[in-house]
């Protein structure tokens, strides 16, 4: 069985990133990057299937920059036995993306895409369910368990009132939550041992140009923030006074 | 001509999504999937599906694919089931999307968070039609008069998927999105049941409805349909009752349209006491009993 892995760089999601003053971009100075968390939850589980079926192979792939090869080379420090990097600096939008991961997977005829369901960066939630739509696949988002068996996948996954279960016929595409597992911990010295596996590059294969274009980046207001009370009494009293409780 | 087409999953879906295609000021449809159909919300019909329960993402893109027809915009309200299904909607349509609409700039241009609400950005979209989700506390509750037409409609299904089981929802509180008040806790709450006596309770006590963070998430205290923030829930009650809250980024993405936020921690010093318009330092394990004798029951 073969697994394709699309993965995205993303700045690290525990540092607060802020827009340029003039709007134009984010001021990413300092920040450090990393695999998007939720590409990387699906990473680790391309790597536990390959890890109880020896038949599965993994292909981790990457669109963005020269630097994202650092992202790429993480992945298969955690296991993806070959990366490929569609080399770009276009600004794309996740239908362009998605257009380019199709044309891959028409080239690679993967079984199964496995990829986080949204990007901690622009938070688009997009690309997974359009790139199944293209395809013309089943797909499961917001996986929580994922059971793969001959031709087909059983997903458990997370729905607004708690989750579901759904049986999915291969080839098929599924995104990852939070709770699907805790991806391994890679050490520098994996990384660099890592270096030996196949990483290759290509351009792009379509020409989609964005059509959701970003015009301006701000700060959301801040919310002012309020006042410390002393006691339960007190803070009972302030919401009375505030008209939120009678 | 610019039409707009609502998709709600539901009759309080449909009027959540009327805020936003009210203020969009332009002609529209909804097509109501479950419920009896809700026609008070300016639309010039409704269809309905009749749906006793809502099929898998392959079957819904397919059948409502064939239901767009003219329309420049399709807008449903973000949650997971919107999720998994605009952007599917989308990829078969071709066409462009928004995710988390926070505010209209023009028919066109919108404006959405991302990093988790850390930035705002403002972004134009060309190409027809637009599909959106958006976050109805932004806009104004919808204005209820007129009567649309109901048009029942059977939709043409096709897909691969099959459902093996549902978890059934777990009655009596309100719906998290929805609830005018909500209590949530963090880490600190041990285990399921002290977050069920505790966070439930005074939620059960306020009428509202109980939410969690990640971390309560992960370590078994909560079931994961309660997280709010940047991957989970979106909430935006009159009030917010943070227990054992830090406050990280990612959290607070969730509970910004939030009247008022309350926060009880015994850390002075923590993040959340920063976006708080009440914050008592307090261990909440003192805190919610006395809040459940003093405070009025709904
Ligand atoms: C990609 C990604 C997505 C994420 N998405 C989300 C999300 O959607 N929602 C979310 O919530 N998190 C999310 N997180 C996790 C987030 O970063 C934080 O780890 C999490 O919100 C912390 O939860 P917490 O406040 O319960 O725990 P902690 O940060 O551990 O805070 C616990 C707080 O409780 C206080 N406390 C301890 N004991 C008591 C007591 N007895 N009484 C009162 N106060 C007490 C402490 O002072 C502390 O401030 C995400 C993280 C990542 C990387």
């Amino acid at each position: 069985m073969k697994v394709l892995v699309p993965i995205k760089r993303v700045p690290d999601p525990y540092a607060k990133v802020k827009p340029l003053a003039d709007g134009s971009g984010l001021d990413l100075s300092g920040i450090k990057f990393d695999i998007n968390p939720f590409d990387e939850i699906a990473v680790e589980e391309a790597v536990r299937m390959k890890e109880r079926d020896a038949s599965v192979s993994i292909v981790a792939v990457s669109i963005g920059g020269a630097e994202t090869e650092e992202q790429l080379r993480k992945a298969l420090a955690m296991g993806a036995d070959e990366a490929i990097l569609i080399e770009t600096t276009d600004a794309l939008d996740p239908r362009a993306i998605a257009a380019e991961l199709a044309a891959l997977v028409n080239d690679l005829q993967p079984d199964v895409v496995l990829m986080g369901k949204q990007a901690t960066d622009e938070d688009n939630n997009q690309v997974g369910q359009r790139l199944a739509a293209k395809l013309g696949w089943p797909q499961a988002t917001f996986a929580s368990k994922v059971s793969p068996a001959e031709g087909n996948v059983t997903v458990e996954r997370e729905t607004d009132d708690g989750g579901e279960t759904l049986l999915l016929k291969t080839p098929c595409l599924i995104t990852t939550d939070l709770r699907l597992n805790e991806p391994r911990y890679i050490a520098l010295p994996g990384i660099i041992k890592a270096r030996s596996k196949p990483l290759s590059k290509r351009e792009r294969a379509t020409s989609l140009e964005p059509q959701v274009k970003t015009l301006n980046l701000e700060a959301p207001p801040a919310r002012a923030g309020g006042r410390k009370v002393g006691s339960v009494d007190e803070l009972v009293d302030a919401l009375k006074e505030m008209g939120v409780i009678a | 001509m610019s039409h707009l087409l609502l998709i709600a999953f539901d009759g309080a879906d449909a009027i959540q999504g009327a805020r936003f295609a009210q203020a969009l000021d332009l002609p529209f449809d909804i097509i109501q999937l479950t419920g009896e159909a809700v026609t008070d919300l300016g639309a010039r019909r409704v269809l309905t599906f009749g749906l006793p329960s809502l099929p898998p993402a392959d079957f819904l893109a397919h059948a409502l694919k064939d239901l767009v027809n003219e329309s420049t915009h399709i807008a449903a309200v973000s949650a997971m089931r919107s999720k998994d299904v605009l952007p599917r909607l989308a990829g078969l349509l071709d066409a462009p999307m928004v995710t988390d609409v926070l505010k209209i700039v023009s028919k066109d241009t919108f404006v959405r968070p991302m990093l988790a609400g850390s930035v705002l950005a403002t972004v134009q979209v060309s190409g027809s039609p637009i599909l959106m989700t958006v976050r109805p506390a932004g806009f104004p509750e919808a204005v209820r008069s007129g009567s649309s037409e109901v048009v029942h409609t059977k939709p043409q299904f096709a897909g691969t998927t099959r459902r093996v089981s549902a978890s059934a929802k777990q009655g009596g509180r309100p719906d998290l999105s929805q609830a005018g008040v909500v209590v949530s806790g963090g880490r600190p709450l041990k285990d399921a049941d002290t977050f069920e006596r505790l966070i439930g309770g005074l939620a059960d006590h306020l009428g509202g409805a109980a939410g969690a963070t990640r971390a309560a998430v992960d370590s078994g205290i909560a079931s994961n349909e309660l997280q709010v923030g940047q991957t989970g829930k979106v909430v935006a009650p009159n009030l917010y009752l943070a227990c054992g809250i830090s406050g990280s980024t990612q959290h607070m993405a969730g509970i910004k349209d939030s009247k008022v936020i309350v926060a009880i921690n015994t850390d002075g010093d923590a993040p959340i006491f920063e976006i708080a318009d009440l914050g008592l330092v307090m261990d909440l394990y003192e805190a919610i009993p006395q809040l459940m004798e003093k405070m009025p029951k709904a």
